[in-house]
């Protein structure tokens, strides 16, 4: 540290520490606690101003401070100065300084005979500091010296060249046979490609391909399909907790118009167009772009594409292929369902079955091509339901699903303009159609399930119109009820196609959606049918027990708590138990405590109890009930009673976590243990049941007392400025960035422009006043000399004429 | 005579003539009685074409007045004491005349509705016309006669213990339009009823009552003396002092006639209908409105929808009559049970449980249990009773603040075994809801209906002062409900992503384990 940096310390402040090594701070006023830091500050500002003024002379003004301009000293800034300028005066020669000697001179004056010094004493050591007009004259003739020797090299260059030119043309000449350029040019494309070039060159472009594509193997699938399922899940996720709704980024499915382009994203790339193959084969991503790009480079020709697929198909079902899918089907399922844990054979079972799946497929694929081969290419998509119907009435459920499949090729939105609409109209006909087949006796249900591929593919296409019509029909059953509220007083169960169509929207649309505009509707549906229908029969039984399984399918996933599927369960259970006495619960409304159908699920027969199987529940039976034997409906009567369980069963595992679930499932509970002729049932009826106990009480109850969330301490309104950016006071502001930078420069051009004429002018004056003096000097000395000859003559003379006056004497 | 085989278009060629012939002069009176037996005949058309015949007759003899007037002697004594050949005369015909009203009366229960509106109104034709040419001597001048007994045979046909005729007495509303008709018509309803309870000995048909009521709850009394000005009988007479032209008198009689009614016990429809009407067509016009207590206590003590159903006349009698009812609030929280939130009168109860709850002075011990317990029970809701319920509950918490214990504890245990409240509790003192925490209601934010789990989670936040506005939510129905959710727009429907393999082809498919595509 400079002493200049304390200036306020006396000087020899080391003089003033003390021997035993204390630092004691000396500065003025340090240690006094009456003035204020201000003050402080203050005096000792005037101290070191006093100091300073007493110590230099009172002649020396300039060395009082040193001079800035823009906070750098103004010496530093000749001095960058003179590097800039020094190449650029030898062009211009004015006056008669040399360029080396102006660019010593563009700094400082002063600076110029310090730096010179040390120059000559290299040049010429043992020789005396040469006088001032000697250096000048010197450096005048090195300077003329140098541009005498460029200009002689420039000369030389340019003979040489010339010479060269002139060689060049005679050689031309030489080469005269040769066409020239221009033409040379286009005729050297025309000769045939050598074989090696054309592969070298087929190479490169082949190297511009992406391999990556096609060297994809297997697992590789698997992980891309894994992760776009997770991505799916992880969306799906965030909407059943209803997160941030308003944000769509974009639409989750493609639309139409992307299909059209035969254009698909990265991750979310799916089987759009997988209904070609009539039956579906995940995971064959590849094959499915390949066939889009067809369909929309020769969507016109059908009859090759027609062909094509199917046989692909029936070449490809190989034991290796089936390996490949099935290994991948089982991963799929694992990444679905987290908490089902692998457990080795239950894999195993899934192994097989997935195998004896194929092998189905593998035979429906032969009949579909059986189908195929028998139905015409194309078909106009149809106008009305009625031409649907005739379409497909009266045809198997392969040449079905063909003819269906061929009217969404043939009118595949990339074709024409309005084959949009059309296929939008399709999906509603479809849906029409579904809804007879299930009214029909017996109902067609096995043709309904295969037709719902082609609905789910036709609602992938065109989500909107899809839900559209799904919500018609809701829309039309709600209000048809309602109205059979007003005129009876009570509603019965819908006949099947409601409870097909209620199934088919868990399909097509996801069921877990905080809120959803197909699914909450159906939701509200579905409760007031178990609220209001009440149950005269055994299909009644039936249907309500099939709403509870599909109320607890769209529950599944989202977990979501539904007090009417409870009730609905408790009543089920009531009507299976006989009556007497007080009940240790209440029933609410489609369920009575005594009544005519207050024992519709009671079985008394013993023999029936013993030789009743475990089956699954026919669906036609909900259209017309054929067993009329007694023993066969108490058989139905004991199935029920066994879905029933394991309703309540997975009602239990799906609640076991809400703070509320003993209070829930207690009259539940209550009928089970006290109320239920479980005693008499048959034994595997029994074992549910003791299933369902165990699922009941093994869930621990806890309770924590609520707490609100803390409130957030709302914060004081803040008054803060708007801030605009202003660059230069009074300029007027551009309009953009561009202008303004436009104007930023322009301005700050103009400035250093100025700043460069300043300089220059205080150049030209210094050098004018060079000029002056040196022609001063020479006037003096010619002055001096003239003087001294005049002084000579006059000598010359007067010794001349006191000679002649001598002579004259004599 | 009339002969079986008689025709219809005979039969009025018969009528016609006698009836010239007998109001043509009164030689051929006795033709009168072809009139009469043709209205005991079988043919439909016979009879109402002797009724239109009778109405005429009787009518024109009325206006003539060749109706005796007064007293009516014996047909025999008439004959034999000394009577002018006019007044024999008088008599006959009018003992013709009452053997006329006697076959309308029973005409009143033939079984075709055509007869017995004709018959209804012929009847009332005749009351109309003996209201203005009195067949009673006035005891003193200006005495202002009405036909009551006529009017009590018409009324008592239009009440039969047997059959329903609730369309009958919908024609017979016209009549009541008139002060004195309606006030007749009280007595005479009160007076039957009497007589009917006495001869049926304490059970009373269903029928019956019903008939009853269809009659008596169309029978509204006018609200003040001023209105009490369009009568039926037009006589010279001193109109003020007739008690029909007062309205405590109608009062009265309105009283009788529903207290009459409401002594028996009635079925539990009737009763349903009875208390719905209550509190604004009967208490209001009563006399003394605390004489219904004893119906009230009882209805309330019924329970289930009955007792939902009294609490609003016990309600009007409590807050404007000063009826002290012990353990009202015991009794109205015993009402709460699962089924309130799936009955009709839902709306009903709800606001008028707002009603009772909002008194600030309610300890706080109450007010709680009253919150426990229906949120208890919202654990078997249906969504339309949730979205209602649910803010009623937070704005019980709002207006007793010493509740929020429900929803807010920092202090306490931090971990309990089970639910300190006790349902099966009667006395909500006991209930011991103060210990608990509303968590029925945390267990909602779950449920499947977004705007019922949004509702129910604003107690996770502490609540804002304002009270919600639950009126509309009041009687929301399911299908409002609906047709609300079908109206949203969105922008992008999402779909399912899961692949489909059929209709029961999910993954972890209930159906697939329970059902068969058959």
């Amino acid at each position: 540290l400079g002493f200049s940096q304390f200036p306020w310390l006396p000087p020899h402040r080391h003089l003033l520490w003390d021997k035993s090594n204390v630092f004691k701070d000396k500065r003025f006023g340090e240690y006094d606690t009456k003035i204020s830091p201000e003050e402080k500050m203050m005096k000792r500002f005037a101290m070191e101003r006093q100091q300073n003024y007493g110590k230099k002379s009172i002649y020396n003004l300039n060395e009082d401070e040193e001079l800035t301009h823009y906070g750098q000293s103004l010496a530093d800034i000749e001095k960058l100065n003179d590097i800039v300028d020094s190449d650029s005066d030898d062009t211009e020669e004015k006056g008669i300084l040399s360029a080396e000697l102006t660019a010593a001179h563009f700094g400082g004056g002063g600076g110029l005979l310090r730096r010179k010094a040390p120059m000559g004493q290299q040049d010429e050591e043992e020789e005396k500091p040469k006088s001032r007009k000697e250096l000048i004259e010197e450096l005048i003739t090195k300077s003329k010296q140098e541009k005498r020797e460029r200009q002689m090299q420039r000369e030389n260059a340019m003979e040489l060249t010339e010479k060269l030119d002139s060689e060049w043309k005679d050689i031309q000449a030489l080469l005269a046979h040769k066409t020239p350029k221009s033409e040379r040019t286009g005729k050297e494309e025309t000769p045939k490609p050598d074989e090696y070039d054309k592969m070298v060159r087929e190479l490169g472009f082949e190297m511009k391909a992406q391999p990556s594509d096609r060297m994809k193997t297997e697992e590789e699938f698997a992980k891309e399909e894994q992760e776009r399922l997770q991505k799916l899940e992880a969306d799906r996720l965030r909407r059943m907790h209803g997160i941030d709704e308003q944000e769509k980024k974009k639409p989750k499915h493609m639309s139409a118009d992307d299909l059209a382009d035969g254009f698909i994203l990265d991750k979310d790339d799916r089987c759009l167009l997988s209904y070609k193959d009539g039956k579906m084969n995940v995971g064959n991503e590849e094959r499915v772009e390949e066939n889009q790009e067809e369909d929309g480079e020769n969507g016109g020709n059908e009859r090759e594409e027609e062909s094509e697929p199917g046989s692909e198909d029936a070449e490809e079902a190989t034991a290796e292929e089936i390996d490949a899918i099935d290994s991948h089907s089982d991963l799929e399922s694992d990444t679905g369902s987290d908490e089902e844990a692998s457990e080795n054979e239950e894999e195993k079972k899934k192994h097989k079955r997935n195998k004896k799946k194929l092998q189905e497929e593998v035979e429906q694929n032969a009949k579909i091509e059986a189908a195929r081969s028998e139905l015409p290419y194309t078909f106009a998509a149809p106008e009305s339901y009625e031409k649907l119907k005739s379409l497909l009435s009266g045809r198997t459920m392969e040449q079905q699903l063909v003819v269906l499949e061929r009217i969404q090729k043939c009118n595949h939105p990339s074709l024409e303009v309005g084959n949009k609409a059309k296929l939008e109209k399709l999906f509603g006909f479809l849906l029409e159609y579904i809804g007879e087949l299930a009214t029909v006796e017996p109902p067609e249900v096995k043709t309904i399930d295969k037709l719902v591929l082609p609905l789910y593919h036709l609602c992938q296409m065109f989500p909107d119109a899809a839900s559209n019509s799904v919500k018609l029909v809701f829309q039309d059953a709600a209000h048809d009820m309602e109205e059979m509220i007003e005129v009876k007083g009570r509603a019965a169960f819908p006949v099947l196609d409601m409870l097909i169509y209620l199934k088919i929207t868990k399909i097509l649309f996801p069921a877990s959606d905080y809120w959803h505009p197909v699914v909450t509707p159906a939701l509200v549906y579905m409760s007031q049918l178990l609220t209001k229908c009440p149950i005269a029969t055994l299909q009644d039984v039936v249907k309500g027990l099939f709403v509870c399984c599909l109320f607890l399918d769209y529950v599944s996933l989202s977990q979501r708590f539904a007090p009417e599927l409870i009730n609905f369960l408790l009543g089920i259970l009531h009507i299976a138990t006989p009556k007497k006495g007080v009940l240790g619960y209440t029933l609410v409304h489609p369920f009575r405590p005594l009544g005519k159908n207050s024992e519709q699920l009671l079985v008394q027969d013993k023999e029936d109890m013993e030789t009743w199987q475990k089956q699954n529940l026919p669906l036609h039976i909900m259209t017309r009930l054929t067993e009329s034997s007694k023993m066969e409906m108490n058989h139905i009567k004991l199935s029920c009673i066994a879905l029933c369980f394991d309703l309540i069963k997975r009602c239990a595992a799906l609640y076991g976590l809400l703070p509320s679930f003993h209070e829930i499932m207690q009259p539940i509970r209550g009928v089970l243990t006290e109320h239920l002729p479980v005693s008499r049932y048959p034994k595997h009826l029994q074992e549910l049941h003791q299933n369902v106990m165990k699922e009941l009480e093994n869930k621990e109850k806890h309770y924590y007392p609520l707490v609100c969330e803390k409130k957030k301490p709302v914060p004081l309104k803040l008054y803060t400025p708007k801030i605009v950016k202003v660059l230069e006071f009074g300029r007027k502001q551009g309009a953009n960035k561009e202008e303004q930078e436009r104007q930023r420069l322009i301005h700050k051009h103009k400035r250093e422009f100025k700043g460069a004429v300043r300089e220059i002018r205080k150049d030209n004056q210094f050098l004018a006043r060079m000029q002056l003096s040196e022609t001063m000097d020479r006037d003096a000395d010619r002055k001096r000399r003239v003087k001294q000859l005049f002084n000579s003559l006059a000598t010359q003379e007067g010794e001349w004429k006191a000679m002649k006056r001598k002579k004259f004497k004599r | 005579m009339a002969l079986p085989g008689e025709s219809a278009a005979e039969a009025a060629a018969v009528l016609a003539s006698s009836l010239e012939s007998v109001l043509g002069s009164r030689a051929n009176a006795n033709r009168a009685f072809e009139i009469l037996e043709r209205l005991q005949a079988e043919d439909e058309e016979v009879i109402l074409c002797a009724v239109r015949t009778c109405s005429r007759l009787f009518g024109a003899l009325l206006e003539r007045g060749e109706l005796f007037v007064g007293q009516l002697p014996d047909e025999e004594a008439s004959l034999q004491e000394g009577y002018s050949a006019e007044d024999k005369y008088k008599v006959w015909m009018r003992h013709r005349y009452n053997s006329c009203i006697n076959c309308l009366v029973e005409l009143m229960s033939h079984e075709s509705f055509q007869v017995q509106e004709l018959v209804l109104s012929t009847l009332m034709k005749f009351v109309d016309l003996e209201a203005k040419h009195p067949l009673m001597k006035a005891e003193w001048k200006g005495k202002i006669c009405f036909p009551r007994e006529l009017l009590k045979l018409v009324v008592a046909s239009l009440i039969p213990v047997e059959a329903d005729s609730s369309l009958l007495i919908s024609q017979f509303q016209q009549y009541l339009e008139y002060d004195d008709v309606r006030f007749f018509a009280m007595k005479a309803v009160a007076d039957n009823i009497g007589h009917v309870m006495q001869r049926m000995k304490e059970a009373p048909p269903p029928v019956y009552q019903q008939n009853v009521f269809s009659l008596i709850s169309s029978i509204s009394v006018p609200s003040r003396e001023s209105e009490i000005a369009n009568f039926l009988v037009k006589q010279a007479g001193n109109y003020e002092e007739w008690k029909v032209s007062k309205l405590k008198e109608h009062r009265l009689a309105f009283e009788r006639m529903w207290l009459g009614f409401l002594k028996h016990k009635l079925p539990s429809s009737l009763y349903r209908k009875v208390l719905v009407i209550l509190h604004d067509s009967i208490l209001p016009h009563m006399n003394e409105p605390t004489l219904l207590i004893d119906f009230l206590t009882a209805a309330y003590d019924i329970g289930g929808a009955i007792s939902l159903l009294a609490l609003n006349g016990l309600f009007i009698l409590i807050h404007q009559h000063n009826l002290e009812y012990p353990d009202f609030y015991k009794k109205l929280y015993s009402l709460i049970d699962p089924s309130i939130f799936h009955v009709k009168y839902r709306a009903r109860f709800f606001s008028l449980a707002d009603l009772f709850l909002s008194s600030s002075h309610l300890p706080a011990y109450l007010v709680a249990a009253f919150i426990k317990r229906l949120s208890r029970l919202a654990l078997t809701a249906p969504p339309q009773a949730l979205l209602m319920v649910i803010p009623f509950l937070c704005n019980l918490l709002r207006r007793h603040p010493a509740c929020k214990v429900l929803v807010h504890r920092p202090s306490g245990p931090a971990d309990l075994l089970e639910d300190p409240y006790v349902m099966d509790a009667e006395e909500p003192s006991e209930s011991r809801a103060l210990e608990s925490s509303l968590w029925e209601l945390q267990t909602l934010q779950n449920h499947y209906y977004p705007d019922v789990a949004k509702a129910a989670a604003a107690i996770n936040q502490s609540l804002s002062l304002l009270e919600d506005d639950i009126t509309e939510l009041l009687d929301l129905s399911a299908s409002e409900l609906f047709d609300k959710e079908l109206k949203k727009k969105t922008p992008t429907v999402p779909l399912e992503f899961e692949q489909v393999r059929g209709l029961f082809g999910q993954k972890n498919d209930i159906f697939a384990e329970h059902f068969l595509l058959e």
